[in-house]
């Protein structure tokens, strides 16, 4: 897009120029093209016998069959919901091809040797190279940095299949079990029983209900006790596939005492219709254990006429289950046409600790609905909430949360803090929480403050010596720094670049 | 969150039929027969129709998720002794005022102070309603309409279509003194209806008390029109006392320059929802809307909802909302500020916080903004929490008892909301009466 094609948005006084070519410049996506490789798809639509097909691709017991089909069975009886500040044309579920695989993947290659070229290549040119070598994976600029660097095992999912999963074996020896949620089923069936449904339901709600019964792949993750896995995890997911939903099912399992982080990312080529992506993401945490759960969401976001991009309807929810539990969601959120997501903490277990750190921005038609829910049940939980919300162009931004104590979760706390901005006069930024509060020990914050730049921050600064532009540099970068200090490193340069953001002047 | 509510086993729709959501209606409206009126005759026939379409709230309505609207849909409420509270008739007795009172929703001209006042004209809904050419019959309904979007207020619609009685006031200039609107009851089962109507011309002045007993059940409504440059101060005090259960509808109009200050002062209201509606709609314009709370008992049910639309320019808006809860008391707060796109420089402020005094008080909130304009500034604070211990073992480090300990630190939380109160002797009387509860409840 070029500076005279641009949409005349009038940006005010203060509104940092770095800030709006950054917002702007995401229009221009840069993962927007396909791979042109022979697909395998399920016919178009959902009943009984797609179900069937998918769970039979990939080779699954009955019980599980039958776990997809009664959830199959509850969608049908389930209304789609519409509380969201979402308006998107009804989505015909029908119209949607439930399962995409490459040709290549039907004879299950056993190695990344067998997998065809074509598809490594894809991975190559999104920057996440599958191979097994000590750099930093998924991250632009990623060679610039130290080489001593910590490995990061890869697992990639191309449309509805896992192609590829890195460093398995090494991984093995420390204990931990990283593969596709497909495998998992065959090789691991007791973890998946136990778990699998644990924290969202079959039946939770309308979407996650649809993942249920159609989730075609995913990653799975367990960490034995007292285990602290050597290495980063991350998935990477790609839509290729045109008129094809991707549902895929994450579970994470970190038992006694230790600790993982997960990284996941995500992109998908340009095409002039909506896609959808619903997906789950189910995670356990035992007694003392901890897990890092960040996520750079980058789908196709539509054009700049808001023609096409990703419908992405997700449920994500961790459940601290243990004493001393402890989660942290971290997202930037910079893709998709339609984001409905609500990562939340179940703080069950005393002591348990739940953090929930995000970055929204849409542009042009996007729009976002998002944010968490944090359910104290457990005394002495504590969680934290920090939300930044960018709109510009004609975007509307939503940030939705429950703050919830029980009567029974004395002495917990919550500080909550959701900051919004505008760009321009034609985009909209919301903010709904719920506080609800049933016992008088605990202590709850909520704050979305103006965040026009701290008055007197600004004023330290200046008094010694700086500029008054060099100084909101110096004060949003710390105020930015929030979220994505939380990122681990490799994600966290690449949010940072698509986030050299200020946030003056913004509202709440 | 609404979320939630989907991990519900949703409804299957049955065959048709009557819903129980419409009888229940059908019975409301039957209970309470429409008075006979000319002037607004038009308005309520109108009001009916939007309650029609509306239908009574159910309880998995999203409006209604913290506050059970069943006793506003009941037929008829459950009668209150009349000695069961006493109410605080001497509140606001040093002030120099003309009182309108009413007794079970009716105007009671014996016991009301003669109704010339400068710069005010006065009249009972009930005999402005005779006049066929008045002019409440254009102002009666026009704004509580116009709140029923983007949210639905079907009691206000209720009220418009059957209310008794009310006050129409028109203000000119500088209202001489207060006007004030007391509440009686004489009838243990009264079902109260009330409408007021203010319209206040540019320039105008008016201070509005309004305090009392309304009934076993009251439904209140005010609507105020401001015209440019007007100011209207309103202090109310609500005393809901035992089974009783209240709803009451504020819908503000605030043009270019004007102001609208509303404060309420609330002892244990009993199923009390307010829901205060008001449209910055000129440049310039201002509206405050504040209330403080005491809860004590398991019976109080205290749910302050607000909703402030900014459309001019420059607009200032403050929700100052404090709770104070004991007993097993609950306290609602649903704030929200709407900012439409062109309402730039609006400054739109909002807090709600609460003191929960023991571990079976509870506090539930959903402040929320919707912003469509850039250049604004607006926030929102809500906390909950215990008393500060570190405050309190510095106060008794002193020598302070902890009882008159914790009378000074709930006082003090609940300054803010009294700043709201601009008439410093109005403001003493009012933190006087808080102080006095208090202390009684400390000892009781």
């Amino acid at each position: 897009m070029t500076v005279q094609d641009a949409p005349e948005i009038e940006v005010r006084e203060g509104v940092d120029r770095e800030t709006v070519e950054t917002v702007a410049s995401m229009g221009s996506y840069k993962y927007g093209w396909d791979t042109e490789i022979e697909m395998e798809y399920a016919p178009k639509g959902i009943n009984e016998d797609i179900v069937r097909l998918i769970s039979q691709k990939n080779e699954e017991p009955e019980w599980m069959t039958e776990w997809r089909l009664a959830a199959f069975r509850r969608w049908q009886t389930m209304t789609e919901p519409s509380w969201a500040m979402l308006n998107y044309p009804e989505i015909d579920f029908q119209d949607q091809y439930y399962y995409a695989r490459p040709k290549s993947m039907a004879g299950r290659p056993k190695s990344l040797d067998e997998v065809d070229p074509k598809l490594l290549a894809t991975y190559e040119k999104l920057g996440i190279p599958l191979r097994e070598q000590e750099i930093l994976a998924g991250v632009e600029g990623a060679e610039a940095a130290p080489a001593d660097v910590r490995k990061v095992a890869v697992d990639a999912v191309f449309d509805s299949v896992s192609v590829g999963t890195t460093f398995q074996d090494e991984l093995a020896k420390a204990g931990v079990i990283f593969c596709p949620i497909s495998e998992a089923i065959r090789k691991h069936p007791e973890l998946v029983k136990k778990y699998l449904g644990s924290v969202v339901p079959q039946s939770d709600n309308y979407f996650a209900t649809l993942n249920s019964a159609v989730f075609s792949d995913g990653s799975f993750v367990y960490v034995p006790p007292g285990v602290r896995c050597p290495m980063e995890l991350s998935t990477y997911f790609r839509i290729n596939a045109e008129n094809t939903g991707q549902f895929e099912r994450t579970l994470i399992i970190a038992d006694k005492g230790s600790y993982v982080s997960y990284l996941e990312g995500c992109t998908a080529p340009k095409r002039d219709t909506a896609q959808l992506h619903a997906a789950v993401v189910e995670i356990v945490i035992l007694e003392d254990a901890e897990v890092k759960y960040s996520t750079v969401q980058n789908w196709f976001p539509g054009d700049e006429e808001g023609r096409g991009g990703i419908y992405n309807f997700v449920t994500k929810r961790a459940d601290c289950r243990e004493p001393r539990a402890k989660v942290m969601w971290t997202q930037v959120e910079t893709g998709s046409a339609i984001t409905w997501k609500y990562p939340s903490c179940i703080l069950r277990g005393e002591e348990s600790q739940g953090e929930f750190y995000s970055i929204a921005i849409t542009n042009n038609f996007q729009q976002a609905d998002t944010g968490t829910k944090m359910i104290h049940l457990g005394k002495n939980t504590r969680s934290r909430i920090v939300s930044k919300g960018i709109s510009a162009g004609q975007a509307q931004n939503t940030y939705r949360g429950l703050v919830s104590m029980h009567p029974r979760a004395t002495d917990s706390r919550n500080y909550t803090q959701c900051d919004s901005l505008l760009i321009g006069d034609r985009c909209g930024a919301h903010t709904v929480p719920y506080i609800e509060v049933k016992n008088s020990s605990s202590r709850v914050e909520h704050e979305a403050t103006t965040s026009k730049v701290d008055e007197d921050q600004l004023f330290y600064c200046r008094a010694r010596g700086m500029d008054e532009e060099e100084a909101v540099a110096l004060v949003v970068n710390g105020f930015c720094r929030d979220v994505l200090q939380a990122l681990p490193m490799e994600f966290a340069m690449e949010a940072q670049a698509l986030v050299a953001i200020s946030l003056e002047g913004s509202v709440g | 969150m609404p979320e939630a509510a989907l991990i519900q086993t949703p409804a299957v729709e049955g065959a048709p039929r009557p819903s129980p959501a419409a009888q229940q209606l059908q019975a409301r409206l039957a209970a309470t027969p429409r008075p006979r009126a000319r002037a607004t005759d038009a308005a309520r026939t109108d009001a009916l129709d939007r309650l029609s379409a509306q239908g009574l709230p159910g309880p998995r309505h999203e409006y209604w998720r913290y506050t059970d609207p069943a006793p506003f849909n009941a037929a008829a409420p459950d009668p209150v002794p009349l000695d069961a509270v006493t109410g605080d008739p001497t509140l606001f007795a040093g002030v120099d005022k003309l009182r309108l009172v009413f007794v079970d929703g009716r105007f009671d001209a014996a016991a009301s102070d003669d109704l010339s006042l400068a710069g005010v004209e006065v009249a009972p809904l009930s005999q402005a309603d005779a006049q066929a050419d008045h002019w409440v019959g254009d102002a009666y309904g026009a704004l509580e309409k116009q709140g029923q979007s983007p949210v639905s207020r079907p009691f206000a619609a209720l009220n418009t279509a059957i209310a008794t009685d009310g006050a129409v006031i028109r203000v000119t200039g500088q209202a001489a003194k207060p006007v004030q609107i007391l509440y009686r009851r004489s009838d243990p089962a009264a079902d109260v209806t009330i409408h007021h109507v203010l319209r206040l011309e540019p320039g105008a002045d008016l201070t509005l008390l309004e305090n009392g007993l309304v009934g076993a059940r009251g439904n209140i409504v005010i609507e105020a029109d401001l015209a440019a440059g007007a100011k209207l101060h309103h202090v109310a005090a609500h005393r809901a006392g035992v089974p009783r259960v209240s709803n009451i509808h504020l819908f503000g109009r605030v043009a270019e320059g004007a102001s609208l200050k509303s404060f309420a002062l609330s002892v244990d209201g009993r199923h009390l929802r307010t829901e205060s509606v008001i449209e910055l709609l000129g440049d310039d314009a201002v509206a405050h809307v504040a209330c403080a709370m005491l809860g004590d008992g398991a019976a109080v049910h205290q749910d302050d909802t607000v909703f402030i639309t900014h459309t001019g320019l420059r607009g200032e808006s403050r929700q100052v909302f404090k709770k104070v809860l004991k007993n097993g008391a609950t306290g609602v707060f649903q704030g929200k500020i709407l900012v439409r796109p062109g309402a730039q420089k609006t400054d739109g402020y909002q807090i709600s916080q609460a003191l929960l005094l023991d571990e079976n008080s509870q506090y539930l909130a959903k402040p929320e903004l919707e912003i469509y304009a850039d250049d604004v500034k607006c926030s929102h604070g809500s906390t909950t929490g215990a008393l500060d211990e570190t405050a309190l073992f510095y106060l008794r480090s002193r020598g302070v008892p902890r009882e008159r300990a914790v009378v000074l630190l709930v006082l003090s939380f609940l300054a803010d909301a009294l700043e709201e109160v601009e008439d410093e002797a109005l403001r003493a009387e009012i933190s006087d009466r808080l102080e006095e509860w208090l202390t009684a409840r400390a000892k009781g």
